[in-house]
Parts: structure tokens; C-alpha cells; sequence
């Protein structure tokens, strides 16, 4: 097996305690074959309140797990995942999840999807209409409120899920390579709204992606993952002011640095591949 | 008028299948090969129809009793039905247990209870009860458990991160999200309970519906009647089939599952 040694990504903003802290985390799956796949081995991650962490890394590293531990949708088999210094124990509306299907509910319309998250959270019925109209707002969808979700293009759609999440007012918003299914113009609309939302709501944030470009246009520090099994390798602290552009040089050089690494970690895998190959043959 | 065309496209296939299976009907009936009595021409079957269309004992009301059965029996099944599958569908030893059963009641056919029925309830229209509820109850069964573990796990997911969990979860995102599944098993169950009425209404004779219509004409050689009455059973199985097809539809459109309009 690999000898990596995992890298400890701790947040430098050592005097704030982390929003969210993942210690020693480890989490094995059972595939239907039987066999046991290792999706994170030792992931030690401190997230600061009001930080936009971008996760990347190769296809099969175990980033979906992450998000699903600090979900609460799975626990993990060591190590412990912390939200304001207490456990996670479950799912819950202050950490919403984005996931790259929308995931709207096709049986209420668009403005029903985000208040159904207002009434789950508990708000009274008097409010759901106008908070919910806000929500949508912010996306730019009001027009399409009363719109059903096969209604509207794949674009709209994820600003919908994103308005529904933001309704719930998360302390932490989790994103599960949210615009991986959209084509490229809607992709970067979506990411220069999402910028914007941010900029306003500044929830702390962990989105994963493996489209490097749009983890270092959108993050405060991007975090590399390798593959099986999943392990920090590196990170990237990315300083660029707000709101940033996507022509910004700066942005393009650190983009240029992380492909570069996120390459050598593919290529780093590949050659493992090869090896265990030969070893078989 | 776009309306219309489409009424016309929707209508056309229908008459001329119809027209199609007159014409052989009738090609047959002049060749005079059979005897008239056991295979009576299309005009004589049309005119029997007409004439016992009404009246105390005419197909209409006859058949009015029988859909009245049909849809006794299948509230009784789906009232059954709908909360054995959704424990199916929640608890394992559940599907393991109950579920292997609705499997081997759904591999009998419900005309196979008739015998027992009759010596338990009498042979009556409770007997004919029976028949069509078992009959019905293990589609509407494992139709339900079906069509509750079809539900995408990502709805699932999203409604829980959402905050939804418990009875809640289970009430305002599984079981909306199993409807279209559901309605499909409905749209089964209803045609496996009108069979199971027709068979019962044949055998049982005190049971005075559709099936029994058929028994007590053919008994007098009176084809026509015989198959005017099968007709009847036809029409208003595509009636009743409409009837699920419309909600089915409309269930389907709003939630963008029809491939077209």
C-alpha cells in the first residue's frame, strides 16, 4: 500500500476556533463485489467561519465522502468530524448541501422547492412566500417561480437548488461539484452568482470540484486530494481581491501551479496502476 | 382547429381498428362456414346490443353493478394493499416475510379463491368480493413497495440535508416522490380486479353482473348477447383505463415525465 504521509491542513487563522474541524478522519466503503475500498485514509481539515474552501483533486478521491461526513449523510469509521467544536451527528439544515443534480422536488414548483425548505426549518407559513421570493431573487429567478423544475434549463435549475439552500440561512454551504453537469457559458454564470452571493452571505463554504479553474476563481484556499485512498496533499492559499475576474493573472498563475500539481497526482496514480499491473502479470 | 387535428390523430387509430376487426368479422360470417347461431354477424351482435342497452336487466345497469363491484374491491384492496407495501417497502423482514407472500398470492390466480370463497361467505356477491380484493391486493402490494424504493435516492438525500427526517421526511418527500410509481401499480391493479370480477360474476350466479350476463346467454345459445355483453366488458375496460390514464398523465406532465406533450 502507499506509504504517503498525509498532510495536516490546518487553517492558519490559528486564534478563531474552525467552523468546521474533520480530525483523523478515515472512512471505508463496502463495494457490491465485496471488496473494501479506502475512500479517505487520516484527513485532518480546519475550516474557518466565513471561508470559501475549495476541494479538488482527482475522479474517485473520496471528495464526495468528505462532503457527505460533514453532511452527516455518513460517520466515518475514525477520527470525528466537528461543527463549532461539537460532532456531527446527522444531516441538518445548518449545513446545506448542493449536489450536482439539482435535486429539486418535481412535484412543487420552483418558489414551493425553496419554501418547502423555510417550512422544514420552521418558519411560519406567512413568511415562506415572501422569504422564498427573496431567495430567488438573489439568483436571479423570480421570474420562474412558478415555473416546475423540468420547466427551466439545467443552469436555472442549479440556481433554484442554490436559493433553496441558502433559504435554510446554513452556517456552512456544501457543494458537491454543483456545475459539473452544466456546459461552460452557464458554468461560468453560475460561478460568477454563486461569487456574488457569497460576497453578500459569507457563509463558510466547502465546495468540491475537480475543474481547477473554478476552485481557484471562487476560493479562499484550495485543498488537493489524492486518490485511493483520498488524503490531503497540498493546498493552495489563493489572495486575490473580490470580486475577482476571471481574466485575472494572478488567478490564472496559481490555476497554472495547482493543474500542475493536481497532474502530477493523476500521473502519480497511473504509474501506481502500472505497477500493481506488472506485479499481477 | 390544432385542437381538433390532434383529437382527429388521437381518434382515427382507434375507429380503424375497429373497422378492421368488423370487416374480418364480418368476411367470416358470409363465407357461411359456421353456423349463424354460434357465430352471429357483427349487425345482429350491434342490434342485440341496442336492445338490451336499457331496462331493469339491460347491459347498462347490469353493467353499473359491476363497475360498482370494481371499484368496491379495489378500495378495499388499495385501503389493504397501499400500507402492507409501504411496510414492505420500510422494513426488510417485512418484504422478506409479507413480501415473498404478495408474490406467491400474485402467482395465483384469484379465481383459484373462488371455491374456498363460496364455502366460506356463501356463494354470493361477498364471495365475488373476495375474489376481486385478493386478487388485487398483492399488486397494489408490491406495486407500492415498488415504487417507494424507486424513489432517487437524491431527493431523498436533499430533503434530509434539508432538515427533514423521521415521519416527516417519509410523508413530504418519499411518498410524493413514489406517486407516479403508485398510479402505474393502480393502473395494474384495477385491470387484475376486473378480470377476477368477470371471472367470479361468470361462475357465481347470484352475483347478477356482466360475467353472469355471459354465462346465463351462452347457456341459451344466445351468442349475440353473449357477445354484445363481451363488448360491454371492453368498453368499459377502455373507460376505466382512460379514467387512470388522465391522472396518470397529468402527474406525469407536471413533473416533466412525459417524453411529449
Amino acid at each position: 500500500m502507499s506509504q504517503k504521509r498525509a498532510l495536516q491542513v490546518v487553517s492558519g487563522t490559528g486564534s478563531v476556533s474552525p467552523k468546521l474541524s474533520l480530525r483523523g478522519v478515515s472512512k471505508t466503503y463496502r463495494q457490491a463485489s465485496g471488496e473494501e475500498v479506502s475512500a479517505l485514509v487520516d484527513v485532518t481539515l480546519n475550516v474557518a467561519p466565513g471561508e470559501f474552501l475549495c476541494v479538488i483533486g482527482p475522479s474517485g478521491c473520496g471528495k464526495s465522502t468528505l462532503l457527505n461526513l460533514v453532511a452527516g449523510l455518513d460517520r466515518p469509521d475514525e477520527g470525528e468530524v466537528l461543527m463549532d467544536d461539537r460532532p456531527v451527528r446527522g444531516p441538518g439544515p445548518n449545513r446545506a448541501l448542493l449536489f450536482q443534480e439539482p435535486a429539486l422536488f418535481p412535484w412543487m414548483s420552483i418558489v414551493r422547492n425553496v419554501e418547502f425548505a423555510l417550512e422544514l426549518g420552521g418558519a411560519p407559513r406567512s413568511v415562506w412566500r415572501e422569504r422564498a421570493m427573496h431567495w430567488l431573487g438573489k439568483v436571479h429567478l423570480s421570474e420562474f417561480a412558478n415555473a416546475q423544475p423540468h420547466e427551466i434549463s439545467p443552469g436555472m435549475r442549479q440556481r433554484a437548488a442554490l436559493a433553496r439552500a441558502l433559504a435554510c440561512q446554513p452556517d456552512v454551504l456544501l457543494a458537491d461539484e454543483p456545475f459539473g453537469a452544466l456546459d461552460a457559458q452557464s458554468r461560468e454564470v453560475l460561478q460568477r452568482e454563486l461569487q456574488d452571493v457569497w460576497l453578500e452571505t459569507r457563509n463558510t463554504f466547502v465546495f468540491v470540484t475537480h475543474n481547477v479553474r473554478e476552485a481557484v476563481f471562487l476560493a479562499d484556499r484550495v485543498v488537493l486530494m489524492s486518490a485511493r485512498p483520498g488524503t490531503l496533499v497540498a493546498e493552495h492559499r489563493i489572495s486575490s481581491p473580490r470580486p475577482r475576474d476571471f481574466a485575472d493573472v494572478l488567478l490564472t498563475k496559481v490555476g497554472v501551479d495547482v493543474h500542475d500539481h493536481l497532474l502530477k497526482e493523476v500521473e502519480g496514480l497511473a504509474e501506481a496502476e502500472e505497477a500493481a499491473d506488472t506485479d499481477l502479470a | 382547429m390544432p385542437k381538433l387535428k390532434r383529437l382527429l390523430t388521437q381518434i382515427w387509430p382507434r375507429v380503424a381498428i375497429l373497422v378492421l376487426i368488423v370487416l374480418v368479422w364480418w368476411a367470416a360470417y358470409e363465407t357461411r362456414y359456421w353456423d349463424p347461431v354460434l357465430l352471429p354477424s357483427p349487425a345482429r351482435v350491434w342490434e342485440v346490443l341496442w336492445s338490451n342497452l336499457t331496462g331493469a336487466d339491460g347491459l347498462l345497469a347490469v353493467a353499473y353493478r359491476s363497475v360498482f363491484r370494481l371499484f368496491a374491491g379495489l378500495t378495499l384492496a388499495v385501503a389493504i394493499g397501499t400500507p402492507v407495501g409501504l411496510s414492505m417497502a420500510a422494513w426488510k423482514l417485512m418484504q422478506r416475510s409479507v413480501g415473498s407472500l404478495m408474490v406467491g398470492l400474485q402467482a395465483l390466480p384469484s379465481i383459484a379463491w373462488l371455491p374456498l370463497a363460496g364455502l366460506w361467505l356463501g356463494f354470493n356477491e361477498k364471495a365475488v368480493l373476495f375474489v376481486v380484493v385478493i386478487g388485487a391486493v398483492p399488486a397494489v402490494a408490491i406495486a407500492t413497495a415498488a415504487s417507494v424504493r424507486l424513489v432517487p435516492p437524491n431527493l431523498v438525500r436533499a430533503g434530509r440535508t434539508l432538515g427533514a427526517h423521521g415521519w416527516e421526511l417519509y410523508g413530504k418527500v418519499v411518498l410524493p416522490a413514489a406517486v407516479p410509481g403508485y398510479i402505474a401499480g393502480l393502473q395494474l391493479a384495477w385491470a387484475i380486479a376486473w378480470r377476477a370480477l368477470m371471472a367470479a360474476e361468470l361462475i357465481i350466479t347470484g352475483a347478477r353482473g356482466l360475467g353472469h350476463l355471459i354465462a346465463r346467454a351462452a347457456v341459451q345459445r344466445d351468442t349475440p348477447l353473449v357477445l354484445a355483453t363481451m363488448v360491454v366488458i371492453m368498453l368499459v375496460g377502455i373507460g376505466v383505463d382512460s379514467l387512470f390514464s388522465v391522472v396518470d398523465r397529468r402527474v406525469r406532465r407536471k413533473r416533466g415525465l412525459l417524453v411529449s406533450g
